[in-house]
């Protein structure tokens, strides 16, 4: 019962979003406020059936409904409340609803925070989000239906995944997702701009707050990706440059250069053609994305699902959206050409710069993604493309942004002098290239790897560090917070190069054979496995390794990795056991047994340096942003602009 | 030619040639790791070069493990149903790696034809089969049939 109300929640919410795409932008074509208003009510009647929809399979899953098919395969009665409540987004069918509610959500936002902006142009935003919505319910209900019938049902499901069994994979998949969507935000805007035919820097303003939000979110998505492949895959590597995980770091990439070019068109009225075509590219990417994980093309460690139909579906969407976007920017961007000029050196430059690394960057990694895909189809051979060449390019690419990017800031717009930047800057470099001297002496991590990433991380930090101290000093009313916040971002960078330094120059590693009662000495610590032991958990049964983890004799840790089998499914599952720190975390990971009758079994021991900063930078990234994003500038102009907008829009229709 | 011009159009040759070059390191870079997915066929109906990293991918023959009493040496067999190579690994194998079962080495080929593998990967759950080694299977025609 419950599923076909879920299903006629959805229909219903298509049906809403079927009138949300066409009748708010008749009307801003036409001028009739009546119709435009109506995309609010439409916004929040779409939001309240989604959610319910959302709720219904929620509430499938805790009732244990096997006769859903989709319940069937991702729950089972073992299963604990809060991953069954995970669940719903543990497989294709789910995840997609999870997608259309967050789009939902952030339509509401969007129309309540908007408020003050022209009623035309936020009915065309509102418009444009409610078409890419019709897509994703019609995709959902024509091809990925999570209240499809299974009759009879089973008595018990079989398991949800036993990698997504865990903490980080309850978060991962919704932020990245926030991410994902935020961007069609940005995207809605742009476009919003583009019919709209006045394509300034007011748009861009308004959706700056937005597109910072969506990177926000997206970025410590990625990151909690790559902290869950850390601990819970038991490779103990932390990025893997696997299809799936670049199918989300391509549309982060376009989104870093976006945000930073958007600054440049809000400011100075710079590029503003190349801004919406870098926020079509970062909508675009995101769809790609989910192209690429859902359709089954990759072969990989996320496909779960195989699926040529929705590939299909997806790869047609795509077409049109972007397709459907670019056309339209041909044809209006001829009229939006209104760049001011801007010198060779300035801060203008400085973030055409970024956006070239970024945007190059981006182009890099979809190449190394795409081309064994294309290599595939025109059937000259099957390869893959090795993490070795991510690495590089990215080594290649990012060393001059680090380099760069503390100028940045200081820089001013239209014309400077490079002297006039780097003279006050001359300290800190120095300081910073000693102190990461004096820091890898000290920690006797030598290694080109190790030096260049502390010298490039800590001339990010006090670079970020110089210029609060200065704006501190030369404004009366304390640093505005979308220079806290870009400050507290770019040093977020610095803490992540020191960490990704650390961790690929200076990682121990240590794969053994132990039996019970041997011990393993690695960088001065000795590992003691005491005992194997069998334990039980809810859903499954595990060997469990216990470890006495000892420096100079002294007892500092106990560590407890599991081998774990799952009832339902038979999958076999590494438990690590992880005693983080903040300077170095101790990995233990179970491999396989090797002897029953000694019960030795293969183990896995490393000590990652500073790898906890990896995600700390992101972190950073990530709060930074949000507070540039609050920042009141956003707030009180809006108010300002729209009421000099509102007097002069009318006459500018027909 | 206006100065605004000059200026303008140097941005553009400085972006052009950037760009160019990194096109061209990607490239190059891209050509350099590569990895050609083989099968067992392959090696036997071809010379391979030696210096070249590989991904090696089959079947795991069944009662072909053969693991070292005190190390982490590892010896199987990875067959198509029509040819088999002998590869060597030492390491932690992955949970899902069994006999019979798919299986992807990464590493390189020596003279004597064994596979030196680097890197051992199995398919991720009960139900998945790496997509080149159930191409390379049709292809061979294996009796052991494709597992879906």
């Amino acid at each position: 019962m419950i599923a076909e109300l879920g299903q006629v929640f959805l229909s219903l919410a298509l049906i809403l979003s079927l009138v949300l795409a066409t009748v708010p932008l008749y009307g801003a074509h036409q001028n009739k406020p009546e119709l435009m208003r109506m995309a609010h009510t439409l916004v929040i009647g779409h939001f309240v059936f989604a959610l319910a929809a959302y709720l219904a399979l929620t509430a499938a899953f805790l009732n244990h409904d096997f006769t859903v098919a989709y319940v069937a395969t991702n729950s089972n009665l073992l299963l604990p409340w809060f991953y069954r409540v995970s669940a719903v987004w543990g497989g294709h069918e789910g995840s997609l609803l999870l997608w259309i509610l967050m789009l939902a959500g952030w339509m509401v936002l969007v129309s309540v925070f908007s408020k003050n902006l022209p009623r035309a142009f936020v009915a065309r935003v509102l418009s444009v989000m409610g078409m890419i919505a019709v897509g994703f319910l019609l995709f959902t209900l024509l091809t990925s239906n999570p209240f499809d019938r299974l009759l009879p049902g089973p008595l018990d499901g079989q398991d949800l995944n036993p990698l997504l069994q865990d903490p980080g994979m309850i978060f991962h998949p919704p932020l990245l997702y926030m991410g994902y969507v935020g961007f069609a935000v940005a995207f809605g805007f742009a476009i919003a701009g583009l019919l709209g035919g006045r394509v300034e820097s007011q748009w861009v303003k308004w959706s700056r707050p937005w597109t910072l939000m969506a990177w926000a979110f997206l970025t410590v998505g990625i990151a909690l990706g790559s902290w869950w492949a850390y601990y819970e895959l038991g490779w103990g590597g932390w990025w893997f440059w696997d299809p799936v995980e670049n199918a989300s770091f391509i549309p982060w990439l376009i989104g870093t250069a976006l945000i930073h070019s958007q600054a440049v068109t809000e400011k100075r009225g710079a590029f503003p053609a190349w801004t919406v075509l870098l926020a079509i590219a970062a909508f675009s990417m995101s769809l790609l994305g989910t192209f690429l994980v859902r359709s089954g093309v990759l072969t990989s460690v996320h496909a779960f699902a195989n699926d040529p139909e929705r590939g299909m579906f997806i790869l047609g969407f795509m077409v049109v959206v972007t397709g459907g976007a670019l056309l339209l920017y041909a044809l209006r961007a001829p009229r939006i050409m209104t760049g001011k000029g801007f010198d060779f050196m300035s801060k203008e430059t400085m973030l055409l710069l970024n956006n070239v690394f970024f945007a190059v960057s981006a182009a890099m990694v979809l190449l190394g993604t795409l081309y064994p895909l294309v290599i595939d189809l025109m059937g000259w051979g099957q390869i893959s493309v090795g993490p070795p060449y991510f690495g590089a390019m990215f080594i290649l690419l990012m060393t001059p942004v680090v380099m760069l990017m503390p100028l940045g800031p200081f820089s001013r717009w239209g014309q400077d002098n490079l002297w006039r930047v780097m003279f006050p800057m001359l300290a800190t470099l120095a300081g910073a290239l000693l102190a990461a001297l004096v820091i890898v002496a000290w920690l006797d991590a030598w290694s080109w790897r190790a030096v260049t990433g502390w010298m490039g991380g800590l001339w990010l930090i006090a670079g970020s560090a110089h210029f609060l101290f200065d704006r501190h000093r030369s404004s009366r009313f304390g640093v505005p917070r979308h220079q806290l916040g870009m400050a507290l971002a770019h040093a977020g960078v610095g803490v992540f190069v020191i960490g990704v330094a650390m961790v690929e120059s200076a990682t121990y590693e240590r794969d053994v054979r132990l039996e019970p009662g041997q011990t393993v000495e690695v960088a001065g610590l000795a590992f003691t496995l005491d005992e194997v032991v069998s334990v039980k958990g809810p859903n499954w049964i595990a060997e469990e390794a216990r470890f006495s983890v000892r420096r100079d004799g002294a007892l500092i840790e106990k560590m407890t990795p599991q081998k774990r089998r799952y009832h339902q499914s038979g999958q076999t599952m590494t438990q690590v056991a992880l005693r983080p720190g903040l300077f170095q975390d101790l990995y233990v990971a179970m491999g396989e047994q090797m002897d029953e009758q000694t019960n030795a079994w293969s183990m896995r021991i490393h000590i990652k340096p500073f790898i906890r900063w990896i995600w700390g930078g992101a972190l950073m990234l990530a709060i930074g942003a949000t507070l540039a994003a609050s920042d009141k500038r956003y707030r009180l102009a809006r108010k300002q602009q729209a009421a000099a907008v509102d007097v002069n829009a009318a006459p500018s229709r027909p | 030619m206006t100065p605004r011009r000059r200026k303008r159009l140097t941005m553009i040759v400085v972006l052009v040639v950037g760009i160019g070059t990194a096109a061209a390191i990607a490239i190059s870079a891209l050509q350099e790791n590569m990895l050609y997915f083989i099968a067992p066929s392959d090696v036997q109906a071809q010379p391979l070069p030696a210096d070249r990293n590989f991904r090696l991918g089959g079947l795991v023959e069944a009662g072909s493990i053969e693991r070292d009493a005190d190390s982490l040496h590892v010896q199987f067999v990875v067959t198509d149903g029509v040819h088999q190579v002998p590869v060597t690994y030492a390491g932690i194998l992955p949970d899902l790696f069994r006999e019979g079962q798919g299986v992807i080495a990464q590493g390189r080929l020596d003279e004597s034809g064994v596979f030196h593998a680097r890197e051992v990967l199995a398919r991720h759950d009960e139900t998945y089969m790496p997509p080149e080694v159930a191409a390379a299977l049709e292809r061979s025609g294996a009796p052991h049939g494709v597992v879906e």
